[in-house]
């Protein structure tokens, strides 16, 4: 009986999430447009690739190196899985170069808001770094991390006429918070190392000259600047427990996307705000794919619920 | 293992790039009086450009006053030359005053994209 009781409240929520809905597409609510962020997640369900990002910093420990390709799929209009890896190039001062793959980062996400009206978006995600799935070398840890998290977005379309320039500006952000599997490793000196639980937030401001030109004020832009998002992105994290708390990491990241039909490009310097976190100033790009208008009648819709 | 991604990236890319259509959300490109414009002379039409083709069947433009009464015909059509342009008509009692144009358009890969903007008419 449980079983059955089981099923059918499995079958109403997937009756529920796949109910057909009009295509959408990547990042929108309304007449806002959010771009993908690179340092922060987005709060949209999208089918997207992004391929590649790439970023490096110099830290305390010596210079890091990541390639990364991610790439998200909806299974419904509301309801999308990512998968994300990374190769790591690591150059420490004291030690040899290595090099390798990290751990394969698996991600769901449901997006139970959108408000055209207030191009508002909220949705809810847990994401699992699985553990063991990377190389030693380039420090993947051998333990799994699930993050819950909480993303938000919204575009500043409300406001009345008097602020009209305010209008094409946009926030979106991410609270969650990471918990490792194990509470304390051993790492390859023999020392024991302690994992704790890290909260994780972080939000980016956005001022699109695409949604000026296109609902405020057309100021005669033209290609390339009039498909420009300048933005800032800020990310955080804060260990909670395990003899680490509140030693806070983060960057403060300013750059600009670019947006096309199909492709985004973007590029972000990366400014630690501490020492613990770097010691110079580094840099983040990234190539990023619209699948939902490459391929929109294939892998670019949502598996079920599309109409 | 640094070149193994080499041509991992640049086959994705390949597939990709041969993928690329003639369709995408249709984005409004400019209008006619042009977005938070003040023109003197009463239009007789608002014009759209859009990004990419449109459905016309399923797409719309209205125009509103300030009091929310609609100042259009309520025949948003596309231009006969270029299916990426929408045309509404306007009546031709038109006041000075600010305007409201609201879009909804469908592209042909039936993504939907809407937006507004507002033109003033000056004496």
């Amino acid at each position: 009986m449980k079983f059955f009781q089981s099923a059918a409240v499995l079958i109403l929520l997937l009756v529920t999430l796949a109910r057909p809905l009009p295509a959408t597409g990547h990042g929108f609510a309304g007449a806002r447009f959010f771009p993908a962020t690179l340092s922060t997640d987005d709060p949209f369900v999208s089918d997207e690739l992004s391929l590649p990002t790439v970023s490096t910093i110099e830290t305390a420990e010596g210079r890091e190196t990541a390639i990364a390709v991610d790439i998200a799929k909806r299974i419904t209009p509301n309801l999308g899985i990512e998968l994300g890896e990374e190769f790591i190039d690591l150059n420490p001062k004291h030690e040899h170069d290595a090099s390798g793959f990290g751990n394969l980062e698996l991600s769901a996400k449901y997006q139970f808001f959108t408000s055209a009206e207030h191009e508002a978006i909220l949705s809810l995600g847990a994401g699992v770094e699985i553990g063991g799935t990377g190389q030693r070398r380039v420090e993947a840890d051998n333990f799994s991390t699930w993050t819950p998290a909480f993303f938000f977005g919204k575009g500043l379309g409300d406001l009345p006429d008097t602020l009209s320039l305010l209008r094409p500006a946009a926030v979106t952000g991410v609270v969650g918070v990471a918990i490792p599997t194990s509470a304390s490793t051993r790492n390859s000196d023999g020392e024991i190392e302690r994992n704790p639980n890290v909260l994780q937030y972080g939000f980016a401001l956005e001022y699109s000259l695409i949604y000026l030109q296109e609902q405020v004020k057309d100021i005669g832009l033209s290609a390339p600047f009039d498909r420009l998002i300048p933005l800032v992105e800020f990310s955080f994290e804060t260990p909670l427990n395990r003899g680490q708390s509140a030693q806070t990491t983060g960057t403060i990241d300013p750059g600009v996307i670019w947006s096309s039909k199909y492709v985004q490009f973007g590029v972000e310097a990366i400014v630690p705000i501490n020492g613990r976190t770097g010691n110079s100033v580094g840099v983040i790009g990234q190539v990023h794919f619209y699948l939902d208008d490459l391929f929109p009648r294939s892998l670019g819709r949502p598996l079920f619920g599309y109409r | 293992m640094k070149k193994r991604l080499v041509p991992f990236v640049v086959a994705v890319l390949s597939v990709i790039a041969a993928a690329v259509r003639v369709e995408a959300h249709a984005f409004l490109v400019r209008a006619e009086p042009r977005v938070g414009s003040k023109v003197n002379k009463v239009p007789a039409e608002v014009r759209v450009w859009f990004s990419e083709t449109v459905q016309a069947g399923v797409s719309s433009i209205h125009v509103f006053d300030v009091s929310g009464k609609q100042v259009d015909k309520k025949d948003t059509h596309s231009d006969r030359s270029n299916r990426a342009v929408l045309c509404v008509s306007l009546i031709p009692a038109l006041t000075p005053g600010t305007y409201k144009v609201m879009w909804r358009v469908t592209s042909a890969d039936t993504h939907v994209t809407s937006g507004d903007f507002h033109f003033q008419l000056v004496p």
